[in-house]
């Protein structure tokens, strides 16, 4: 009973909510932003969270689960790009910065009709990690478990097919499946963080650590790891100098992550001089 | 009925259309396992879709594929592996199947790159490359093996060491291999049965008996035909793939 007590407090403030909420999208962001680098889905990640806002926006309107409706809006604009890819002969990025900025316009539009409702803006654009409750927690820790055990599962297949997707058809490791789940669980970890860390910087969040973790691994494995641990560091000093300087909390994690980017070119300097 | 036992894969009067035209049309051919394919023809003859029908990765648009083959094993034309990408050769040898380091390494020692086990996949030379591909789909055991221009970017001697590798794999492994060269000169010893392409099948035959066919010559001119019959000589010895003259031909 102790212990429940001990928890129950622990969990009672909100800065450690803050830090078991964001340690827990650290971790579902590290394997899911390598292969987000590996596939060069950047822009892709982009596009996913700007719809975001449209699942936001619905979710207020009809009163919806907000992660449910921003994981429904981001599957569906992917399966909207993977549909438009094959009817246009339009390239990749434009395709991309069509559906972007056309469901964010969307988005905002819709806002204005909800007069009704306070509405916070920058909270949405920016996240809020400081305002995350019990209920958010579990539904990061449930979610990530089932991301990441799809993950597990579609790994081999995954992995494979971003080498080379024809080797990967050929030997039969069903690449087309793999892909488009991918698709979804890529959607569902914007879906879980779009509270914490907002739609401009959910995909700082997917990338950068995975940025770090390349300039210092050798190995996929190596990578994942490396890029898993990078975001948790980012995630726990970005919210501890937000806490001391009173920044926001969402944009103190980039930049760590982004200082820890700056640092981890380093190493690479370094073998670049010695190979000289 | 036995013979049906053997067969791994068959096509029937298959082919590819795209962007409005037919890639390849008419193709109909049959591998067995302890056999080898050769696909031959000039650049965009539609080799590679050929060999992607019968890999599953396209589908064909008429006509009908019969598949038997368990396990399938691919060295793709051309990879490009993006430098974000951070893979060593040991990585890549596992990339679709789970086989352990013993047997990744008695696969590389095969085509001579043992020593590269823990390289940086992006510091090989394209020849090097070109023999941990090899390598890699040899270690997977398949029973049907296609090799899209395999000896690419490999030296004059290694190129001859490796076509007796594969003929040596196809018997030890007894598994069907499809091979597709743009010239016949070094695939005419390891080779049963040659299928000229140019967007269909032009001839098809023996080795020795597609050099002398009309169709074949006016393909691929008097001269390259004729180069290739000066290739129908022994050597008394052989090359290990490093260079070493070994006498075991």
């Amino acid at each position: 009973m102790k212990q429940m007590g001990e928890l129950q407090i622990m969990f009672d403030d909100f800065f450690t909510r803050a830090l078991i909420a964001g340690i827990g999208i650290a971790i579902i962001a590290g394997p899911l932003g390598c292969l987000v680098i590996w596939r060069r889905l950047s822009y892709f990640g982009d596009t996913l969270s700007h719809s975001a806002l449209l699942g936001v926006t619905l979710a207020y309107s009809f009163s919806f689960n907000i992660t449910f409706s921003v994981f429904i809006i981001s599957a569906v604009v992917a399966l909207l790009l993977i549909n438009l890819q094959k009817r246009t002969k339009l390239a990749g990025d434009s395709l991309l910065g069509l559906l972007a900025h056309s469901t964010l316009a969307i988005g905002l539009v819709l806002i204005g009709f909800l007069t009704s409702i306070r509405f916070d803006l920058m909270g949405l654009l920016f996240g809020d990690i400081l305002a995350v409750d019990v209920e958010d927690i579990t539904i990061v820790y449930l979610g990530g478990a089932a991301i990441l055990l799809i993950l597990y599962f579609i790994w081999k297949s995954l992995f494979s097919a971003t080498v080379n997707y024809d080797l990967s058809a050929a030997e039969g490791m069903r690449p087309e499946v793999s892909n488009f789940i991918f698709t979804l669980l890529l959607a569902g970890v914007i879906a879980l963080s779009i509270k914490m860390i907002g739609a401009l910087l959910i995909t700082g969040l997917l990338l950068i650590p995975a940025a770090i973790a390349r300039n210092i691994s050798s190995s996929p494995r190596q990578m994942v790891i490396i890029a898993t641990l990078a975001g948790v560091i980012s995630v726990i000093a970005g919210l501890f100098v937000s806490l001391e300087i009173n920044t926001s909390s969402g944009p103190s994690i980039i930049v760590v992550a982004l200082l820890l980017f700056i640092i981890s070119l380093i190493p690479l300097e370094i073998k670049g001089q010695l190979q000289k | 009925m036995a013979e049906n036992n053997n067969l791994l894969v068959k096509l029937d009067n298959c082919g590819v259309y795209k962007s409005s035209k037919w890639i390849v049309r008419g193709i109909s051919l049959e591998i067995h396992k302890g056999e080898i394919v050769t696909l031959i023809g000039p650049n965009g003859s539609g080799k590679t879709t050929s060999a992607k029908m019968i890999l599953k990765i396209l589908k064909s648009d008429e006509g009908q594929i019969k598949n038997f083959a368990s396990k399938m094993a691919y060295v793709p034309q051309k990879i490009n592996i993006d430098w974000t990408m951070p893979l060593r050769v040991v990585d890549f040898m596992k990339l679709t199947s789970h086989i352990n380091n013993l047997e990744i390494v008695d696969a590389l020692k095969l085509t001579g790159v043992d020593n590269l086990l823990y390289n940086d996949i992006h510091n090989l030379s394209g020849g090097e490359f070109q023999r941990v591909l090899i390598a890699r789909a040899i270690a997977k055991k398949p029973d049907l093996l296609v090799l899209d221009e395999p000896v690419q970017g490999v030296d004059f001697n290694g190129e001859i060491a490796l076509y007796n590798l594969i003929k040596k794999i196809c018997s030890t492994l007894n598994c069907g291999i499809l091979l597709i060269s743009h010239d016949l000169h070094f695939v005419m010893s390891a080779t049963d049965h040659v299928i000229c392409l140019n967007g269909h099948i032009c001839c098809s035959g023996t080795p020795r008996s597609i050099v002398k066919n009309s169709a074949y010559i006016e393909l691929f001119g008097e001269h390259n035909a004729t180069t290739l019959s000066l290739y129908q000589h022994n050597h008394d010895h052989s090359h290990e793939t490093d260079g070493r003259v070994t006498n075991n031909v």
